[in-house]
């Protein structure tokens, strides 16, 4: 286990190594200069150098490259030219937001997908099988930022069911401020017994979690029912078969652990995705997380955001890549031989 | 994914083998195949072909789902149902050559890396795990905003992102195949090694990679129209269905049909792709 640990660690540090290089790389291709763009169009010449030198755009790109590894490093994300403020206090602040929303549809994906799946198996090639894969289908084409529109339009603007925008009704913060440790707002709200911040915050959460939800509930769906099919083909579903036990029992008492186990890793793989996925709802349901930082950044073509966000998320789909290899190795002991 | 143990499964009659896949890719077909032809024909089909592109009508500006325009007008009184039609075009457009592109740059890489092994295949395979690190929509949404929004950075950037898919995919199945006889025959029969790969390995690695590419076709038409609604993709008067949204998503209160049509059209056409995918991966899964 301890040589596979390494090899993974090793493996995974590699990639890390790839994702800033390309990252360094993709943001030396801005065609607008960044010193002009942190300087201001009014600049005069001898600001613009200052703000060249103080950049290191003068450097060659080796040696660029090499100060910002070692700023990254150093905790030093660079500087936004929006804000004004450290990237990474930025990143630090919009990333827990984001954390909540896409964590509270995983919820959502997990609890409606896995039944699903379930049901789609047990009835497989009868219709509640094909309207459930035609479903699931269904909510992986659907483009997120439409899908919120729609619903924002419907269910907030129009009957007003839940509200329009942001995390949770800021009136509140004069009659109940939250202490903020976490900046996990629903969590924070919760630990503190903040119950009209609590309560205003799912009250956000419904619509744009939902909307994030259709996409990793239809894949999650769909897993479940190939891992639990290809699970009631194998012998012990045959001898349990024999033994008296009906189908349903054949496979939510049997198949379903072990098919579980695919489905989850991808629950892990699909989290990545979805906080990207997140940025378009974000930006629709104006939620304070890394996708309106992003979609502010790009507005103001703000490379040293960008580029943490775009490192953010990559190493966040390591880690969890990382995690999940991990995991199956400790349970699966055939992996760690690959 | 057969059967293990050569079990077959109960109740797998043909007839149901019949109407259980085929069905589902043949109906994917017949949806994708009227996009297509949407696509084709929207010159001559869009009742008001001008409208596609930058012809303005003031006076019949938002203009509700009425006779003369099945699915109403836009803020400058252009034809929604004709820009649909046309902006099947730039999404087809853009998901044909991002497949192409990147389908064709996988697979040689891919190819090559599992028929050579060793460190060449270890430089290709950590070269694409960087770039698989990286979710579809971030590093196209990174390009972009360096590049010049316009179709053609919407398909270089989602290009750059899609290809390692289909390097591991092919990757893996060239591996097996160069195990397999004929190329060991070829081989001691002097055949030099390109021809090898590019003559034998690599037509025999080909079916999986076809079905991925039948099946990414949704994932494509979706990424592009994210991008172009954050405004990084097409601009105006192309029509394109995520710019639609964009420009129309102010008014979905007053005017629905502005933006449901564009997003409807989206949907449906992504759909098919998954709908023919999934079915061609049935299939094949025997």
């Amino acid at each position: 286990m301890t040589r596979y640990l390494i090899r993974r660690l090793g493996q995974a540090a590699l990639v890390v190594a790839g994702v800033v290089t390309l990252t360094f790389v993709i943001m030396r291709l801005v065609p607008g200069d960044p010193a002009v763009a942190y300087a201001g169009p009014r600049a005069s010449p001898a600001e613009l150098a200052a703000a060249r030198r103080q950049f290191g755009l003068d450097d060659p790109l080796p040696v660029q490259l090499w100060t910002y590894v070692r700023d990254l490093l150093g905790g030093d994300w660079g500087t936004s030219l929006h804000t004004r403020r450290p990237v990474r206090d930025d990143l630090f602040q919009a990333f827990p937001a984001s954390l909540e929303l896409v964590g509270a549809a995983l919820v959502v994906a997990v609890v409606v997908g896995i039944p699903l799946g379930v049901a789609a198996a047990r009835y497989k090639g009868r219709l509640p099988d094909l309207s459930i894969r035609l479903s699931s289908m269904l909510a992986v084409s659907v483009p997120v930022f439409w899908l919120a529109l729609a619903l924002q339009t419907v269910f907030a603007s129009g009957l007003g069911w839940f509200p329009v925008a942001g995390e949770y009704d800021t009136n509140l913060d004069r009659t109940s401020p939250l202490h903020v440790y976490t900046n996990v707002t629903a969590v924070d709200a919760l630990f503190t017994g903040n119950w009209p911040i609590l309560a205003s915050t799912l009250s956000h959460l419904v619509l744009p979690a939902l909307v994030i939800a259709a996409y990793p509930a239809g894949v999650v769906a769909q897993m479940t029912r190939a891992a639990l099919i290809e699970e009631s083909a194998r012998d012990h579903a045959r001898l349990e078969r024999a033994l008296g036990f009906g189908e349903t029992a054949v496979l939510t008492r049997f198949a379903l652990r072990p098919a579980l186990n695919p489905v989850l890793s991808l629950v892990a793989l699909v989290f990545a995705y979805s906080i990207v996925n997140g940025f378009l709802v974000e930006a629709v349901f104006n939620w304070p997380g890394l996708g309106r930082y992003a979609a502010d950044s790009i507005r103001s073509l703000d490379t040293p955001s960008i580029a943490g966000v775009t490192l953010l998320v990559a190493v966040l789909y390591v880690a969890a890549n990382l995690a999940v290899d991990l995991l199956q190795g400790v349970v699966d002991p055939r992996v760690r031989a690959r | 994914m057969t059967a293990p143990g050569g079990v077959l499964p109960l109740r797998r009659t043909p007839l149901r083998r019949l109407a259980g896949v085929d069905r589902l890719a043949v109906a994917g077909a017949v949806l994708l195949a009227l996009v297509v032809l949407a696509a084709l024909l929207a010159p001559w089909i869009a009742p008001y072909p001008d409208d596609g592109g930058s012809a303005t009508h003031p006076l019949e500006a938002l203009v509700p789902p009425s006779g003369a325009h099945w699915f109403g007008t836009d803020q400058v009184g252009r034809d929604v149902l004709s820009r649909v039609l046309f902006g099947a075009r730039t999404s087809l457009l853009i998901a044909v050559a991002v497949l192409v592109i990147s389908g064709v740059a996988g697979v040689v890489l891919g190819v090559v890396a599992g028929y050579a092994g060793g460190w060449v295949r270890d430089v290709i395979m950590r070269v694409t795990d960087v770039f698989l690190a990286f979710p579809a929509l971030l590093l196209s949404l990174a390009l972009a905003v360096v590049l010049q929004p316009s179709v053609t950075t919407v398909i270089v950037a989602i290009a750059v992102t899609w290809w390692p898919w289909y390097a591991r995919l092919t990757a893996s199945v060239a591996a097996s195949v160069a195990t397999r006889g004929f190329v060991d025959s070829a081989r001691c029969l002097g055949v030099p090694a390109p021809v090898i790969v590019f003559r034998h390995v690599l037509p025999n690695s080909l079916t999986p990679v076809l079905v991925q590419l039948s099946l990414d076709g949704g994932g494509v038409i979706l990424t592009a129209a994210a991008l172009s609604y954050l405004g990084l993709g097409a601009h105006e008067p192309t029509s394109e269905w995520g710019l639609m949204v964009q420009q129309g998503q102010s008014l979905f209160t007053t005017d629905w049909w502005v933006v449901t049509f564009p997003g409807l059209a989206i949907l449906l056409t992504a759909f098919a792709f998954n709908v023919l995918g999934e079915g061609l991966r049935a299939r094949l899964a025997r």
